[in-house]
């Protein structure tokens, strides 16, 4: 992270949109990590309820914790961003803004489902279904910015490749794999006292 | 400080205070998590010994 947050500040050139850039390098990988913590939620899920594997469900509940928590973050950094370059912190007519911010409301929701039902297989299953019906707003949020007709939200990529330079495009690159680590790091670590809580907690039950 | 530079500021501000806040809470739920575990230990004992 210190690496990329290196390149970011001494390596990557500024461009037309100034110093407001750099906020691309940040927001875009916590977006795409984001997309990343929901889709694997939804892939434990459909291992929860296809293989009926032990843990999926709280792996894939893990995952859409941290998937909400870069969540807010990207619907955060994208308003600064946004309050900058277009003076407004929100723009409702920006399809890909709306369907992002209904795509995290959607999970939101998900905790919602999940601890209004009590602990047990019926939790676990509907859970899984919840965050399996979630999954398939992804690829529409990201594509919304093709299905777009007003390109105000800019497009980082195309058919052609990456809008940006070489060195700006490493940058962006190690952001994503920093974003990524930060991620599965937090991931591990959450799991790691999420498991060791349901040990106690049954060690407990023995033991009284 | 430019206005430009604020909002960059504030950005990488904003990830670092939310991302430190996440996992203040986790270093929080393990230091409960080892205080039941010390508390398990020590009724494992108490019910060694009685058993004993």
């Amino acid at each position: 992270m210190t690496g990329a947050i290196a390149l970011i500040f001494f390596y990557a050139p500024l461009d037309e949109d100034g110093l407001n850039q750099k906020i691309f390098y940040f927001h875009v990988p916590i977006a795409f990590t984001a997309y990343g913590c929901f889709a694997w939620g939804g892939w434990k899920a459909l291992r929860h309820l296809w293989k009926r594997e032990e843990g999926a469900d709280l792996e894939s509940y893990v995952a859409i914790h941290l998937g909400v928590i870069f969540g807010v973050l990207t619907l955060v950094t994208g308003s600064i961003w946004a309050r900058f370059r277009w003076g407004h912190w929100w723009v409702w007519s920006e399809d890909q803004l709306v369907l992002f911010l209904i795509l995290f409301l959607f999970y939101c929701a998900y905790f919602m489902l999940r601890f209004s039902v009590a602990p047990g297989p019926q939790r676990a299953n509907l859970s899984a279904v919840y965050a399996l019906f979630g999954v398939v707003l992804i690829p529409v949020s990201i594509l919304a910015i093709r299905l777009s007709e007003r390109f105000i939200h800019p497009v980082a990529f195309d058919k052609g490749g990456p809008n940006m330079a070489a060195s700006q495009f490493l940058t962006f690159c190690v952001c994503c794999a920093a974003m990524f680590s930060l991620a599965a790091t937090l991931y591990s670590l959450e799991l790691a006292g999420k498991r060791l809580d349901l040990r106690l907690r049954e060690l407990r039950e023995a033991l009284e | 400080m430019s206005t430009e530079e604020k909002y960059v500021a504030a950005v990488y501000l904003v990830v670092f205070v939310v991302l430190l806040a996440y996992v203040l809470i986790i270093a929080l739920k393990l230091q409960r998590l080892e205080r039941e575990l010390a508390e398990l230990v020590e009724l494992a004992q108490r019910r060694a010994v009685a058993v004993g």
